[in-house]
Order: C-alpha cells, then sequence, then structure tokens
C-alpha cells in the first residue's frame, strides 16, 4: 500500500510537471508568435487611433468601425447610386497586419474624412478615442485627426520635375493648409516656375486624398504612419526666437545641460590627433 | 426527424446568427452586427466575449463600459443559459468540427489504431490561463491573434485572404489529429464558457430507467465523457464541458435523455429518494 502511494505520488509529481513544461513551452511559443504579428509598423489607422502599441491592446477586433465605414450613406456613389468599397478593412491572414484590426490602404481607397466621422463612436473598446476628434466645443472635428503624415518623394513628384501638376495640391480637404504649393524659378528653362508641393505635418490628417490623387504610376506623395514620417528635435535644439519652444525645454539652464556619447568621452583634441572611430 | 431536430436548430441558428452578422457589413442591417469579439444588438445592446474582454483587461488596457457591459450580459446569458451553448450553437467552428467528426466515423478513424491521444481535455485550461498570461507579457489579445472562431466568422463578414488555412488546418487536425481535438481539448474560449456554464439552469437529463444501453449517445457526444452516467443514474448532465448540444437527444431511441431545468431535475431526485 505505501509503495501504491509512493507511485501514484511520483505519477502525480511527474504529471504536474509536464503540465507546467508543456505550458511553458506553449508559452514561449505563444508569446513569440504573437509578439511577431504584432509587429507591423508600416499600417495606418482608422481615426482617432490610440497610438500603435496602445492601439493593438485595445482593439477587441469587432469591425465595427469597418461597418459603419462602408455603409454610411455618403458612401453612395452618386452617379451610380451603388455603394462603394469602405475606406477600412479588416485585416486579414496574408495581409501581414495584426489579424482583424481595422486598417486603410490610401492608394485603394483613402480617408474622406467625414464631418460625422461614423467610425469613431461607434468603437466599444476605446481604441478610437473619441476625445482625440473632438474640439473644444465639443464637436467632432475630423481635422483633428492624425492618421498619418504625407510625404512626398521629390525624385518621382513630376512638379519638381518642373512639369505642372498640382493633382495632390487639388485633392487635399485642407486645401492651402495641409498642402501648399512653393513657387520658385526653374533654372533649367529660365522662363518657367516650380510649383512644388509642400507638406504641412501640422495640419495634415494623413487621410490619403492626396495619394490616391497622384498621377504618377506608383504614388510620389504617399502617407506613412507619423511615427515613421516625423523626427525630433529634442531638448537640445531651442528656438530661441520662439517663445512657444522654449517652454518645451522648460526651466531647465544651459549649464544644466550635459551630453554625453560616446564620442564625449575623449577630448576633443584626440578627434584632430588621431582618427576617432565612432 | 426526431434523430436531427436539435442539429437542424442549431444548423438554423449558427447560419442565422451568421447571416445577420454578414448582413450588417453588406446592407447595413442594425440587428446584430460586429463580431463575437464585441457586438452591437439592435443597434443599442452591446454584447462582448467574456474570454476576449479578459485578455485585453490583461494587456493592462482600461476598456471602455460597452465593452465591460457586453461581457457581463454575455456572461450571464450563458450562466443562465447552459454553458458551452455558445460552443455549439453559435461557433461557426462547431460546423467544421461536427464535419470533421463525422467523418471520422465514417472513414472509421476513431478506432483505436489510428487514433490519436496525445492531448489531455484539461489542456484547454491551462490554455485558457496562458492566454491570460501571453496577452498580458505581450500586449495584445494573445487568443485573438489566431482564434479560428473569429478569423472564420470575419472570413465570412469582411472575406477569408489567408485565414482560410486556419479553418483548414483546425479540420485536418480534428479529422487525421485528435478526435475533438480542437473543441474538445484545445479551444480557451470553450474552456472559459465551460466555467461560466458549470452551473447554469439548462441541462440535458438521464433516465435511467428508460435507457437500453445501446451507447449511441456515446459516440454522437462530442465531450462523451460528461455521459457517465448512462445506463448508471437517473441524473442530469451537470458537467460544464457539456455543450448542451442535444445531439444526444436526437439519437436516442429510448426517450432516456432530454432537456430540462436543473433545479427541477434535482428536486425530482429528491423526491425519488
Amino acid at each position: 500500500m505505501a509503495n501504491g502511494s509512493d507511485s501514484n505520488r511520483r505519477k502525480f509529481m511527474a504529471t504536474t510537471l509536464q503540465s507546467i513544461g508543456l505550458t511553458a513551452l506553449g508559452g514561449f511559443l505563444w508569446s513569440g508568435y504573437s509578439d511577431e504579428a504584432k509587429a507591423s509598423p508600416l499600417v495606418l489607422r482608422p481615426p482617432g487611433a490610440l497610438p500603435e502599441e496602445d492601439f493593438l491592446k485595445a482593439c477587441i477586433k469587432c469591425g465595427l468601425c469597418s461597418e459603419a465605414c462602408v455603409n454610411r450613406e455618403s458612401n453612395i456613389d452618386k452617379e451610380t447610386g451603388k455603394q462603394r468599397p469602405g475606406t477600412l478593412k479588416m485585416a486579414k491572414g496574408g495581409d501581414h497586419k495584426l489579424i482583424g484590426t481595422p486598417f486603410f490602404t490610401p492608394r485603394d481607397v483613402p480617408c474622406y474624412m467625414c464631418d460625422d466621422i461614423p467610425c469613431v463612436p461607434v468603437c466599444p473598446s476605446g481604441a478610437l478615442n473619441e476625445a482625440s476628434v473632438t474640439n473644444d466645443k465639443g464637436e467632432l472635428d475630423i481635422n483633428k485627426a492624425q492618421m498619418g503624415l504625407a510625404v512626398v518623394h521629390k525624385e518621382s513628384c513630376i512638379a519638381y520635375w518642373g512639369l505642372q501638376c498640382d493633382a495632390c495640391y487639388r485633392a487635399c480637404p485642407l486645401l492651402d493648409e495641409a498642402i501648399s504649393l512653393e513657387y520658385m524659378k526653374n533654372e533649367r528653362t529660365g522662363k518657367h516656375a516650380f510649383l512644388l508641393p509642400v507638406v504641412h505635418s501640422d495640419v495634415c490628417t494623413g487621410c490619403g486624398l492626396c495619394e490616391k490623387a497622384c498621377v504618377t504610376e506608383k504614388a510620389a506623395i504617399f502617407v506613412l504612419p507619423r511615427e515613421h514620417a516625423t523626427g525630433r528635435a529634442g531638448d537640445h535644439y531651442v528656438k530661441g526666437w520662439d517663445k512657444q519652444d522654449q517652454l518645451r525645454a522648460g526651466e531647465r539652464k544651459l549649464d544644466e545641460i550635459e551630453t554625453k556619447t560616446k564620442r564625449s568621452e575623449k577630448a576633443p583634441v584626440d578627434y584632430l590627433n588621431r582618427e576617432i572611430e565612432y | 426527424m426526431k434523430k436531427v431536430k436539435y442539429l437542424l436548430l442549431r444548423r438554423v441558428t449558427q447560419i442565422g446568427l451568421l447571416v445577420l452578422y454578414f448582413g450588417a457589413n453588406a446592407y447595413g442591417w442594425q440587428i446584430l452586427k460586429g463580431t463575437f469579439g464585441s457586438s452591437l444588438l439592435f443597434g443599442t445592446i452591446p454584447l462582448a466575449d467574456p474570454y476576449t474582454t479578459l485578455q485585453v483587461l490583461a494587456t493592462g488596457f482600461v476598456l471602455g463600459a460597452d465593452v465591460l457591459l457586453g461581457a457581463a450580459i454575455i456572461t450571464l446569458f450563458y450562466f443562465v443559459v447552459g454553458g458551452r451553448a455558445f460552443c455549439s450553437w453559435v461557433c461557426p467552428i462547431n460546423m467544421v468540427t461536427d464535419l470533421a467528426n463525422w467523418l471520422r466515423r465514417v472513414l472509421k478513424l476513431d478506432r483505436e489504431e489510428v487514433n490519436y491521444r496525445f492531448l489531455k481535455r484539461s489542456a484547454r485550461y491551462w490554455i485558457m490561463v496562458l492566454g491570460l498570461i501571453v496577452s498580458a507579457v505581450v500586449g495584445v489579445a494573445a487568443f485573438e491573434v489566431l482564434s479560428p472562431i473569429t478569423i472564420m466568422q470575419r472570413g465570412i463578414i469582411f472575406g477569408f485572404g489567408a485565414g482560410i488555412s486556419v479553418i483548414i488546418a483546425i479540420f485536418l487536425f480534428d479529422l487525421f489529429g485528435v478526435k475533438n481535438g480542437w473543441c474538445g481539448h484545445l479551444c480557451p474560449l470553450g474552456a472559459a464558457y465551460s466555467l461560466i456554464g458549470s452551473k447554469s439552469l439548462i441541462r440535458v437529463k438521464h433516465d435511467h430507467e428508460a435507457c437500453t444501453n445501446c451507447m449511441e449517445c456515446k459516440v454522437v457526444c462530442p465531450e462523451n465523457q460528461v455521459l457517465w452516467m448512462v445506463n448508471k443514474e437517473s441524473v442530469s448532465v451537470t458537467d460544464g464541458e457539456c455543450t448542451n448540444c442535444g445531439r444526444c437527444i436526437d439519437v436516442c431511441g429510448d426517450n432516456a435523455l432530454g432537456f430540462s431545468i436543473r433545479t427541477m431535475a434535482k428536486k425530482q431526485k429528491e423526491a425519488a429518494a
């Protein structure tokens, strides 16, 4: 009898250990896969979406935003009376975006920036934050959306070649605010002007109407997630002529700011006397 | 007709719900829209899957009130109506695994020598807990990354893409791998509903007197460990793993099985004793 309970205990220990071990194995595989699956940095989210990291936590993948988008009244083609494809798609297997999350591809269907923003209030989880697209008067305001930022590739933009094209400028819902045309003399011909599209990142919502309108084979103006299309000057550089920008640096005094990099470990004179690798 | 009554009712429910969800996207219907993760009934009542909700909460995100209320409604519903009724009456994967299961019987893959049993039915509870841990560690609702349930549902509503391969994988696993492999061993959603419904009211009741021990019920039952009382005792199936699919009632030729209300069944037993 004593033997029996002993072997029972041993069996219990072994199966418990096995269960824990297999669970750990599964956990590592699962974590690895999930972590890879959510790594899709170049994806454009609906208006009001939380920063990507939080959005991926919050989105419950219900598709209500996408359904509201495609079924909005303004999505009926006035000429044919038929419904057009919606802007927001739900990521499928093979889209290489976290499965079941909403995204849009401006070159296919851009965001038309509806005044009533049908996609945002329907979000039940809070992944699309209504407050971020609400103005001071408490009204929904699509112009506050920051879905992405349009970027111009000068080398393929035919306006930069000197041809007259203002397709993106005219397509922009925030005409002359998000994209303005900069005039410059065309030195090559000596008598023509460049009309160069310039995007202003403080106004651009990332709707992608410009990308859709772009006439080149592969769009020369395209929307990237803001995180990928913007830089950051940091606290070391402050516009001394701009009161507002000085606030950004706060109360810090110049002598309190010390920049330490790998380079600063060595004396500056070394740089002149010896080659320093960095 | 009796042989397939509940089977037909279930298929009508399952397909009917999918049609409503599909119509919500394709035609703007307001009856039932969203997906199982979170839905809106009649444009006002929020519904949400309790396990999905837990996963999102595990990531550390404070969810909107709509989802929390929806999850409470669904939890209460299955708490009362009968645990895994979701699995057999709502979940679209049930149709896939039922087909695999039926083929198993036709192809005689249930026979011992080709029936692999390398998984325990308790694995799903480990996976359920693990899903919450992985959600917390990775910062994304972990089961939703690969859930064939919502992949299939979204596939039907929005288009499958390569997601169809997940559905085929589940089918092949259940057909050639483990019998009832997905729904009966792995699915953490089913595990969650097992727990929610372990005290639910609507139950299958067995009548020992009428039973002729033909064992038809145990052949069709996807969780046949819950039918331990067949031809032994006249009691209700109280195990939360019972999906309330009613297939055992369909195939029983002796009227020895039927749906009943738990408390009544209990009282009857007391009265008999």
